[in-house]
């Protein structure tokens, strides 16, 4: 990085680590905190989104619809994250390269399973294994997003059904009054309620999800505790220009500051979003603040 | 315009890699010095990234490295998710019910103990090594208790904070680690030979492949260009073919 790194071991104190943390495994671990910051930025979204399908299917008086929006929040939900991750990343990888292989290469005649091996035809690969490595961390990237997203996503329903519940009897019942049909009735009247009833759960969520993170490097994605892991530890002459002991601790307690600095900064701005969605509802919070500003 | 020039690029590249021939991907743990390591760049380096690279060159592939957590890198080759295993993984009769193994390109070698003093119990005490690995399996059938860490590095960190009395891994794993301890670290006990030596792991399927590496791996031993290597990433008191 500057000029005078070209020989590390000659350097000691502010130049060394000056050096030492720009080094380009360093400039990998800050880029990661990227990585983290644009998975959330993805996957809160596509979670709430799933959510709120789940939570409208679970409601739906046509009964296999509801079955559907309901199994799917109780097996998520039931499964614990690890177990899920491990296993559904693999099997979402393969069922989309199984679907490829059927439309791309009709003709084959081997069989995909041969003992515990997995061989689809090199058209139907995902990503194509020529494709440049970027692709394939992209790909990566997005099947960890996809699998953020369902597991959370399934919180997120049960936290919108019970939101969609909670919105007070007698508004439905004004707008039955009023002659609305049911549909009417859920984006008028429901929808735009609910969500002060499902702001404390959904915070709760985004809290979670973001020190979930972490699973990230299960799904191979290198995230800041990958990186953290692997520059914290011992590092011996013959492999570094930069031979250190175990600073594990030290990379861990930056990590620890970036976390708690982070959900800090959430809670913040959670709180502000709750106040503005407060106003004007029929709750004990929403009364108060009307007659704070009378 | 941006987009646009990026679009460009991006047709670009999947146009020239259409053209190129089938790549090879490598998969390895990226965490077991000399034999993978990531280097101060952040690159993959170490003994087994050196010898793919000239495995792929003499069989004339293109290849691509693919960083993997240990735990996992089994399932992923067998899911077609790379194509090779290099990751300093001894060839065991265990292993070889599900993937198939090149001939070693790494002799049978000893694995030891590390204690952090002369009079660490390492056969009724607390011993630590890397899960899944034929040195957790050892322990695992001895009389000491085991405890099994993810990653190597996490097995000798649990020695020098006295979780564990001593580590069991591979002898060329540990050696630097006490070499550059400064008599904090030392090895205990006598070497255990373990295992067939380590091998190239490639999907039971993918017979044409494990051929040719085979049959480059044979040269290589026989040219003497191997041994080269291992004396340049494990020191001259290593076995050689």
């Amino acid at each position: 990085m500057f000029a005078f790194c070209t020989d590390p071991g000659t350097l000691d104190g502010l130049a060394w680590f000056a050096c030492y943390l720009t080094t380009g495994k360093h400039l990998a671990f800050y880029g990661a905190f990227g990585t983290v910051l644009l998975l959330l930025a993805i996957t809160a979204p596509a979670a709430l989104l799933l959510g709120f399908g789940g939570a409208v299917a679970a409601r739906s008086r046509i009964p296999p619809v509801s079955w559907i929006g309901k199994a799917y929040i109780a097996i998520v939900r039931g499964v614990p994250d690890i177990a899920f991750f491990l296993f559904f990343v693999i099997a979402l990888d393969q069922g989309f390269e199984w679907i490829r292989h059927k439309i791309r290469c009709p003709d084959w005649d081997q069989p995909i399973r041969q003992g515990s091996d997995f061989i689809v035809c090199a058209e139907a690969k995902l990503p194509l294994s020529t494709a440049p490595q970027w692709v394939h961390e992209t790909y990566g990237f997005l099947v960890a997003v996809l699998t953020f997203a369902i597991v959370f996503g399934a919180f997120a329903a049960n936290v919108l059904y019970g939101a969609m519940r909670a919105v007070p009897r007698a508004q439905v019942e004004t707008a039955e009054a009023y002659g609305l049909t049911r549909s009417q009735t859920f984006r008028r009247i429901i929808v735009p309620q609910m969500w002060v009833y499902a702001l404390p759960g959904l915070s709760n969520l985004w809290m979670v999800l973001i020190k979930a993170t972490p699973l990230l490097f299960l799904l191979g994605v290198e995230d800041i505790v990958y990186w953290a892991r692997d520059l914290g530890g011992t590092k011996t002459p013959q492999f570094t220009d930069y031979p250190h002991g175990d600073w594990r601790m030290w990379y861990f307690l930056a990590l620890l500051v970036f976390y708690l600095a982070f959900t800090k900064l959430s809670e913040t701005v959670l709180d502000r979003l709750m106040t503005r969605l407060t106003r004007g509802q029929a709750t004990l919070a929403g009364e108060a603040q009307r007659k704070a500003g009378a | 315009m941006k987009t646009l020039m990026m679009t460009g690029a991006a047709l670009a590249l999947t146009a020239s890699a259409a053209f190129a021939q089938d790549v090879i991907r490598m998969g390895t743990e990226g965490a077991y010095p000399p034999y993978n390591y990531i280097d101060d760049n952040g690159e993959l380096a170490g003994f087994e990234i050196e010898l793919g690279n000239e495995l792929c060159a003499r069989a004339e592939l293109t290849c691509e490295w693919v960083s993997n957590d240990w735990d996992s890198i089994i399932p992923n080759l067998v899911s077609s998710n790379y194509d090779t295993i290099m990751a300093g993984m001894s060839i065991t009769d265990e292993r070889d019910e599900v993937i198939d193994f090149t001939q070693n390109y790494y002799p049978p070698t000893e694995s030891a103990y590390v204690g952090a003093s002369e009079e660490a119990d390492f056969e009724g005490g607390v011993v630590a090594a890397q899960t899944a690995t034929i040195q957790a399996a050892h322990v695992a059938e001895g009389g000491a208790a085991l405890i099994e860490f993810a990653t190597p590095e996490e097995t000798v960190a649990a020695v020098r904070n006295g979780e564990a009395d001593a580590v069991f891994a591979d002898y060329d794993f540990l050696k630097p680690i006490v070499d550059a301890s400064g008599g904090e670290l030392m090895f205990v006990g006598d070497p255990v030979p373990l295992g067939g030596g380590i091998g190239m792991g490639l999907r039971e399927s993918d017979t044409e492949l494990k051929e040719t590496f085979d049959t480059i791996i044979g040269e290589m031993k026989e040219d003497g260009t191997l041994n080269e290597m291992l004396v340049k990433w494990f020191g001259e008191e290593i076995t050689t073919y």
